[in-house]
């Protein structure tokens, strides 16, 4: 078989040695699972003979990106056959007259941003990773980051796709027009399917005109629920900011204890707010920012008068990760998300879940789109709290759904979050879904081992 | 699932493994596999696969240390072909100590490399090629000064180490016969010896005396590149430093501890410590990126050795590069105008280890006449890495071309470096790309010691 293999693809990009191998073991996330065989193929019609192949042996097949995914989403969990796509990265055209990009899934997110604004267009999507991560995998896990908030995620941006189905077909879907209403829309199903309905290789992004400026401000309150009223007082006052951040009192001490920042120790929250758009309009909007803040009880507001200024805040709210990362070996990150009203309450049930599990619990996250990030720093060798954290963890979901919100508002199902999906979705939702993968996927032999359940399983499981 | 198991549940058979987990364990641990080190890496940026990345290198030092992957079958190919220029660390977001865990993977490799070329020897076959002629530059090359300051170059170390024979020997002529040819062509003009400061001896400050440095002279900056030493000791008379050059010091170990030969670097750093404790200078200078790198961090050699820890604690806080004192006591009296457009290449152990880029940039711009313009990926490793370039010709001239490529778009007639490492292979990358009449590769200290009339 390997030689069927090397008629596809030549020597050099295929991988058996064991080093390589485990060099694809593992994501962002948790788990390390040993592929038989590592392929870097260099386009579609490789893809596409290889998936053949797969189909008529029956071996799994787990394409994947930057591996930077926290749900397990390119894990081979079944070993099989491991398709590197971050070196499918040839392709990256900006079509300025029609405000498109069209690039292969391997480009990094950072280059299609840097490219846009070199012609004065923008690409909103902003996860945090996005100098490591690909298109491919942003799509695919549908991500997104502050500026969600104003600008919509992912899959607001793609237009057009070309797919190798999981039957080794060559298919394109959309188009390169914003405007598109041919049928089923393919596009939108593929993005965030996680890698269970198609491998893409290539991808139309529509693009936007750069915001001309922006401005931003650094809110301290001294309690966490008032900070959730001003976010949704702003948000219903009719202004959309173009982000909308919060950190809790952990974050903010593990900030000044990782690099002192001039952060207020004894804040309970802070809330970073950014207006972007006309300059003379944006000029009222953070005024008006500021007021309703101080309206629900903001201890201090401090608007950045300088481009350095406004990095110094933006910095405070990008040192939370690494800062926390500190506190402990093991970080369960989590995205669970809820309505915006709704952010107070989340807050407060999160508060208990800390106190009943006696966890080192913290909260950041884009507050303006209900997107938490409760993240519990533990160390996973720590048998008997890992068991805690799973318990925490569950009741994390459940509090997020019963309020009506999701399990993941950014980084996917993959492994981690399978356990849940029918707790959100229903029986009949999750069998619905379940019908898609298989009219797509008859033999099951792409991304399996994700986003449904094994029979029984109801509770992630983090402990070896 | 299979995830580590903890650390006392392993049971190993192999000792080498037991030493590489003892050694490096919990630091790779520390690494929560974000990937935010990859856009870093210059390795994995050429060869484009995950093994060849930090992120892929410290798994699979973790997989060796649990023995799930063989040490020398492995794990020792991925680490060979890391740089160690460390830009990883510096892009790390949780601070993984890299060079920890990359030193210790190179210490056990080189150990049970050595005890499987001994068992090989008895059965009479030749060993791994490489790792011989490694072994040969190394132990019998760098320690000794004497041997290198007569040395004219590469060559010679070529011949005198018994490099050729070897070559032969293992019929590696044609693997090696490349790279030697194209590193003879950009060999440095010897100066005469005559025109040498002697070590052991004070040159006194020019005007008021400031401060007083020991200069660390380094053996291939000694040996080959003796002018440029000269010159650094003379801008720093001029600047008001009145400077020593202590008799007893030695190489500083650096590829002795890059090559995982920790051993022999500790005794070279103890015998440096106690030369430069002896001269009572305010600071320790030195001009060679990868030196001073190694001597700013002789406390970590010494992590077990309450004593002798802060005696190179002390040593360490003395440590500077050249361009810093240049900056701390300037502004230099320039004389000349220097002519054309000036760019500059971060020496990795300077950049990512002694963070010192601003320096050598503020003294560019100072130079009168001259406009300096920053090439694209100047913080990226132009991939000369020790010896890196002569075991790992082609990966190496990989990195360099694509560098070349960034040089030429700032139409640079002149590239400074601050390593004699980079310099050579920015010599050897003008002279593949046919530009040796147009550009001039140089260190820092030449532009300098040009601008202010030293020869
Ligand atoms: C420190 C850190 C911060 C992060 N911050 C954010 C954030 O702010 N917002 C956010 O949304 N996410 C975030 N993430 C998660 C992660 O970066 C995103 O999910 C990202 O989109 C994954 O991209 P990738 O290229 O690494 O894909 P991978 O992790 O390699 O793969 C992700 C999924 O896509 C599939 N896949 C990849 N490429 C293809 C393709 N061409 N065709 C078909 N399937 C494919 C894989 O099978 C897998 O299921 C963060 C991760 C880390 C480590
Ligand atoms: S950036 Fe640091 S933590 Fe992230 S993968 Fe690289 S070494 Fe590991
Ligand atoms: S030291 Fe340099 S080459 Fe080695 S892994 Fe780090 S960035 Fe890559």
């Amino acid at each position: 078989m390997i030689d069927r293999i090397r008629d596809i693809v030549p020597e050099e990009r295929i991988f058996l040695d064991l080093s390589e191998r485990y060099s694809y073991s593992y994501d962002a996330s948790f788990g390390e699972y040993l592929p038989d065989i590592v392929i870097q193929p260099s386009n579609s019609i490789e893809i596409a003979q290889l998936v053949k192949m797969a189909n008529k042996y029956l071996i799994p097949v787990y394409p994947r990106g930057a591996a930077t995914s926290l749900s397990g989403g390119p894990l081979p969990v079944e070993g099989g056959m491991v398709l590197d796509l971050s070196q499918l990265n040839k392709k990256h055209i900006i079509d300025r007259e029609n405000l498109l990009a069209i690039v292969s899934p391997g480009v990094i997110t950072a280059e299609v941003h840097k490219s846009a604004e070199e012609v004065g267009l923008f690409y909103p999507p902003d996860p945090s990773s996005s100098h490591v991560s690909t298109i491919g995998g942003n799509l695919l896990e549908n991500s997104s980051g502050p500026k969600g908030l104003k600008y919509g995620t992912t899959k607001e941006y793609v237009i057009g796709l070309e797919v190798v189905t999981p039957t080794g077909e060559i298919i394109r879907t959309g188009g390169s027009t914003v405007k598109n209403v041919t049928g089923y829309d393919l596009t939108r199903l593929i993005v965030g399917s996680e890698g269970t309905l198609g491998i893409v290789t290539e991808v139309i992004l529509r693009l936007i005109p750069k915001p001309k400026a922006r401005k931003t401000l650094l809110a301290s309150f001294d309690n966490l629920v008032d900070s959730g009223r001003a976010i949704t007082r702003i948000l219903s006052s009719g202004i959309l900011p173009g982000a909308m951040e919060l950190m809790d009192n952990a974050c903010i001490r593990a900030v000044e204890n990782y690099q002192p920042s001039g952060l207020p120790l004894d804040a309970q929250a802070l809330v970073i707010i950014e207006v972007d758009g006309h300059p003379s309009a944006i000029e009222e909007e953070i005024k008006q920012c500021e007021e309703l803040c101080y309206q629900e009880k903001a201890t201090n507001v401090k608007v950045a008068q300088t481009e350095e200024e406004r990095a110094e805040i933006w910095k405070a709210r990008k040192m939370v990760s690494p800062a926390i990362t500190q506190m402990g070996p093991t970080k369960i990150s989590e995205d669970a998300t809820v309505p915006r009203s709704k952010i107070p309450e989340m807050m407060e049930r999160l508060k208990q879940i800390r106190e009943k599990y006696q966890l080192n619990l913290v909260v950041f996250g884009h507050a303006g789109d209900g997107n938490l990030h409760p993240n519990i720093i533990t160390d996973k060798r720590n048998i008997e709290e890992m068991k805690r954290v799973e318990d925490a963890v569950s009741e994390i979901f459940e509090a997020a759904v019963s309020l009506g919100g999701t399990l993941s508002g950014e980084h996917g199902i993959g492994t981690l979050k399978a356990p849940y999906m029918e707790l959100e979705l229903g029986k009949e939702g999750l069998l619905m879904m379940k019908k898609i993968k298989e009219a797509w996927d008859p033999n099951n032999i792409l991304n399996p081992g994700k986003i449904f359940p094994k029979p029984g399983q109801t509770k992630v499981v983090l402990r070896a | 699932m299979t995830t580590c198991p903890p650390k006392h549940e392993l049971r190993l058979q192999d000792p080498y493994a037991e030493k590489l987990r003892d050694l490096s364990y919990d630091a790779a641990n520390q690494c929560v596999q974000c990937g935010y080190c990859l856009p870093a890496c210059p390795t994995y940026e050429s060869m484009g696969k995950e093994s060849a990345s930090p992120r892929g290198r410290i798994n699979l030092v973790k997989m060796a240390a649990e023995g799930k992957i063989d040490i020398q079958k492995d794990l020792a190919k991925p680490i060979d072909l890391c740089l160690g220029c460390r830009a990883c660390e510096v892009a790390c977001p949780v601070d993984v100590p890299y060079a920890k865990i990359y030193e210790a993977a190179k210490e056990v490799i080189a150990e049970k490399q050595e005890e499987a070329r001994v068992q090989e020897e008895r059965i009479k076959k030749s060993s791994n090629f490489q790792s011989k002629l490694r072994d040969t530059i190394l132990k019998n090359v760098f320690p000794h000064k004497g041997r290198l300051r007569l040395i004219g170059n590469v060559t010679w170390l070529y011949q005198q180490a018994g490099v050729n024979k070897l070559v032969r020997k293992t019929k590696a002529i044609n693997q090696i016969s490349e790279p030697m040819a194209q590193f003879e062509k950009v060999l440095p003009r010897l100066e005469f010896p005559g025109k040498r400061n002697k070590w052991g001896s004070t040159i006194p400050a020019k005007g008021e005396k400031k401060a007083r440095v020991a200069f660390f002279a380094g053996c291939i900056m000694d040996a080959m590149m003796y002018q440029i030493n000269r010159q650094t000791v003379e801008l720093l008379c001029l600047v008001g430093c009145e400077v020593i050059i202590p008799n007893q010091q030695n190489c500083c170990g650096a590829l002795h501890a890059h090559q995982g030969l920790t051993n022999q670097a500790r005794t070279l750093a103890q015998a440096n410590i106690e030369a430069f404790e002896q001269s009572g200078a305010d600071y320790y200078i030195n001009n060679a990126g990868g030196c001073g790198a190694m001597l700013c961090e002789y406390d970590k050699l010494f992590e077990n050795d309450e004593q002798w820890y802060a005696r190179a604690k002390d040593f360490v806080s003395k440590s500077r590069d050249i361009t810093e004192i240049l900056v701390q006591y300037g502004p230099l009296p320039f004389q000349k105008e220097y002519h054309g457009i000036i760019t500059y290449q971060d020496s990795c152990h300077l950049r990512n280890v002694q963070k010192v880029s601003d320096e050598p940039r503020l003294l560019l711009q100072s130079v009168p006449g001259a406009t300096f313009i920053e090439m694209k990926g100047s913080d990226r490793c132009c991939a000369s890495g020790g010896i890196y370039n002569i075991l790992h010709f082609n990966e190496s001239m990989n990195i360099l071309d694509e560098k070349m490529k960034h040089v030429k778009e700032t139409k640079a007639t002149t590239i400074v470096t601050t390593n004699p490492g980079c310099l050579l292979q920015m010599k050897l990358g003008v002279e593949r790309q046919g530009s040796s009449s147009d550009i001039r590769s140089l260190h820092l200290v030449e532009v300098l010691a040009e601008a202010c009339g030293i020869r």
